[in-house]
């Protein structure tokens, strides 16, 4: 074997000409920063669909003028109709979940941020990673393509249940070609998933620098690599759930279609297949994914954390790495807490509300390491700081409603509630959102050479901090009230004295969405005209801060690096980089 | 400008194969257990294999287990460095993976044949078990016919000089890995088929 193979990346120089360089970049660095960029405007699309959903749920008779020019048939006058609220609450799901939040914490700043931490060149095979942007790119067009077919995007949800999934256009419009670019979508992007979290772990395993051992990762590269094991088993189920689910539609199979359905009027010409085998393989693939997507958050909150707090995390390296490893494999045997209410044997509902009691004493004893590690710190409240802060509090309270949903009892009525919705939004939703924030607003120096304004980090922090609360935390009282969940509009019996509060909470979530504008202006401004960012702004200890902002093609200038000691060298100002030998001053 | 290669580097290519098969194993294990779910659930399964088939199957299986013998002579042969003799070896698996992709696609024509299909079962049993045995086996076929593929590839490649030992041995790996898939796939969708 030639001895260079493994630092195969470094031997070609850097390419020239436009494409090469930004478009099919091999590059991790200009990778990363693609995910970042399909992540965000993703993430501006999915919030566009949210505000028709709740300007729509504030006030059932209001026109939106635009949503007409989008789909006629969905839309007659500006006016959704119930199936096309279902359209658009489907894509808001879909685009958030995949192309959000499995993206953009571990995909953008993962591919960026992971060899140089772990000190290499490049990822272990840069070809493949240009192949999982372009692989995940490709699951996004189709995605997003669903809005301008004839009958528009499918209604089944994020979670895109059977039968209604599996059946034609019989169940509805966007049950055709919606459904079906919906399957091909996801198909694909399990495809990116796959290859990105290979590439993760071989990397991380076998790229890592001189004195660079497991005991000196940093957190955010642990996170990445453990995430990208649960990655590695989650998405390879979730494939063959695809697979299995276009067959249904397009090969006339019944994995999914029970006898006997009649739909509209119409029984199907199917039989023997079975619901509940689809919801055995979506949660056996959704419940990891939550922590798919949590996961980096954890990460990368405990990356940055040392750094605000200057010191070392309550129990050093070991007992948040633990804590993560053991998040990431219960993960695997609590699926069956999304389908207490299935109709599966309530033997079977026991046996999984156990496990789901015991995965949250890893989350809970990460929560307990972040907030000890808080007392008598030295803090800096800089913006990423500020949105770490806000990561903890919105996990704690999300993770409050999960107690009350894991117990079979209570959820039965809390189920197909707004609680629900207000849940996973603070512990998923909105907490993979504040660390990606953490994470933006933190390594933006690194990624684009230049400092974003801290006023107007601290503003965009602020407002959504508090609006956020507003949304979710009503969302969750509106759920112990009834309020039903995918209902497009609150116009009956007993949900009509919820229309002020429905009403509240859209006025609270359009004056979220706007003050992401305050993000999007600061990040597109500060990119062009902000100061120019020194290597090194917050005083970090980790290699990524030992290097150029931003870092040259093979990350070091040909320096060789070698790591003397872990990432949570800190001791109030002072501080000590990896690759410095001088003695360790928090004796980590 | 070069860097020191890394003190932990494992020859990527295999741990990526390695990461690769993991993966791979769960998928198939998710079909596989959607056929143990369909096959329980069903009030009538039905078991239509003569013993024409199950020979065929045993034929089949005899051919990837020898081919997986011949790959793991490539794999030495690779080793020692005589590419004349590794080629040779490729070759044959090559041959057997071509055979043994021939043969399935004589079982699955025979059962098309009687009306078999995705959907319908002509003995009037549970239509599942055209879907899972067209949709198990069919993946395998798949993973088989891709392998060959790139055994020519890898093969064109060491020839030429462009690929070393370590390819042939990380495409040793994968062939292996398939082979293995059929110990599952023969005995749960053939012999537990049989009249
Ligand atoms: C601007 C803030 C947001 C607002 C106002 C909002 C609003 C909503 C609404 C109204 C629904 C439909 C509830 C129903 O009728 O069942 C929903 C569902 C959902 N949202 Fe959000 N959302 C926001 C941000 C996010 C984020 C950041 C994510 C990322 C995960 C997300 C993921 C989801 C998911 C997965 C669903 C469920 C879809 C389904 O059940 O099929 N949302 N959201
Ligand atoms: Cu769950």
């Amino acid at each position: 074997m030639e001895p260079m193979s493994a630092h195969a990346a470094t031997h070609h120089a850097p390419p020239q000409g436009f494409i090469r360089k930004y478009v099919f970049s091999v590059d991790h660095k200009i990778i990363g920063i693609q995910y970042t960029t399909l992540s965000l405007v993703a993430a501006f699309i999915g919030m566009a669909l949210s505000w028709a959903m709740r300007i729509h749920l504030g006030w059932p008779d209001a026109h939106i003028p635009l949503l007409s020019m989008f789909s006629p048939n969905g839309a007659p006058g500006g006016l959704m109709t119930p199936e096309y609220y279902l359209s658009l609450m489907t894509m808001h799901g879909t685009i958030m979940a995949f192309f959000v939040l499995t993206a953009a914490p571990m995909a953008g700043f993962g591919n960026f941020m992971l060899p140089i931490q772990v000190g290499a060149a490049d990822m272990a095979f840069p070809r493949l990673n240009m192949a999982s942007f372009w692989v995940t790119f490709v699951g996004f067009v189709l995605a997003c393509a669903t809005f301008f077919i004839p009958d528009g995007p499918p209604l089944s949800g994020w979670t895109a249940y059977a039968p209604l999934s599996a059946v034609g256009t019989v169940a509805g419009p966007g049950q055709g070609w919606g459904q079906n670019f919906w399957g091909l979508s996801i198909a694909v992007f399990c495809v990116a998933s796959l290859l990105g979290a290979l590439n993760f772990i071989v990397t991380t395993l076998d790229l890592r620098t001189k004195g660079m051992t497991l005991s000196r990762l940093p957190l955010s590269t642990w996170a990445w690599f453990i995430n990208a094991w649960v990655s590695l088993l989650a998405f390879a189920v979730l494939l063959p759930t695809c697979l299995l689910l276009v067959l249904d539609r397009l090969g006339g199979t019944s994995f999914f279609i029970p006898a006997g359905l009649v739909i509209n009027d119409q029984l199907q010409p199917h039989s023997g297949g079975s619901p509940l085998l689809f919801q055995h393989l979506f949660w056996f693939f959704g419940h990891p994914e939550v922590y798919i997507i949590i996961l980096p958050a954890f990460g990368i909150v405990s990356h940055i954390l040392p750094t605000f707090i200057r010191k070392p995390l309550v129990g050093g390296w070991k007992a948040i790495t633990y804590a993560m490893i053991a998040v990431g494999t219960l993960s695997f045997v609590v699926w069956g807490h999304h389908m207490f209410v299935s109709g599966m044997s309530p033997f079977m509902a026991m046996v999984f509300s156990v496990p789901t009691l015991f995965i949250t004493i890893p989350s809970v004893i990460a929560v307990l390491i972040w907030t000890f590690s808080l007392y008598r710190a030295n803090m800096r409240f800089d913006t990423p700081m500020l949105f770490s802060l806000g990561f903890i509090s919105l996990f704690i309270s999300g993770g409050i409603g999960g107690f009350f949903l894991a117990q079979p009892s209570t959820d039965s009525y809390l189920h197909a509630t707004s609680f629900v919705v207000g849940h996973f939004h603070f512990t998923m939703g909105l907490s993979a959102i504040f660390a990606a924030f953490a994470g933006f607003y933190y390594w933006f120096p690194k990624m684009w050479g230049r400092m974003m304004n801290e006023t107007l980090g601290k503003v965009h922090f602020w407002l959504s901090f508090v609006l956020v609360y507003c949304v979710f935390m009503t969302m969750h009282l509106t759920g112990f009230a009834g309020a039903v969940r995918r209902y497009s509009a609150f116009v009956d019996d007993f949900m009509v004295p919820l229309i002020p509060t429905q009403r509240f909470i859209s006025v609270a979530a359009l004056l979220l969405g706007a003050a992401q504008f305050i993000f999007l202006f600061n990040a597109i401004w500060s990119r062009f005209q902000g100061p120019k960012a020194p290597d090194n702004p917050w005083g970090a200890t980790t290699l990524e801060w030992d290097t150029t902002s931003p870092p040259p093609f093979d990350n070091f200038g040909g320096r060789q690096i070698t790591v003397y000691h872990g990432p949570m060298e800190y001791d109030g100002e002072a501080s000590v980089m990896q690759t410095s030998p001088e003695v360790s001053v928090a004796g980590t | 400008m070069l860097m020191e290669s890394s003190p932990y580097g494992i020859e990527k290519k295999k741990l990526g194969m390695w990461v690769f098969i993991i993966s791979d194993a769960c998928t198939f294990a998710a079909f596989l257990f959607a056929y143990g779910y369909m096959r329980v659930g069903a009030p009538v399964w039905g078991t239509p294999f003569e013993f024409s088939s199950i020979l065929n199957g045993m034929l089949m299986t005899a051919v990837l287990l020898s081919s997986s013998l011949t790959m793991l002579a490539a794999v030495r042969a690779a080793q020692a460095g005589t590419k004349a003799s590794a080629n040779k070896w490729l070759g044959v698996t090559m041959l057997l993976g071509a055979i043994f992709a021939a043969l399935h696609l004589r079982e699955w024509f025979k059962l098309i044949g009687e009306g078999w299909r995705l959907f319908y079962n002509p003995t009037g049993g549970a239509a599942q078990f055209g879907a899972t045995f067209f949709s198990v086996t069919g993946l395998h076929l798949t993973h088989v016919v891709t392998g060959v593929i790139a055994l020519g590839f890898i093969a064109r490649g060491y020839n030429q000089g462009r690929y070393d030992e370590s390819h042939v041995e990380t495409a040793g790996l994968y062939w292996h890995f398939v082979d293995l898939v059929w110990m599952f796939v023969f005995p749960l969708m053939y012999l537990m088929n049989a009249q």
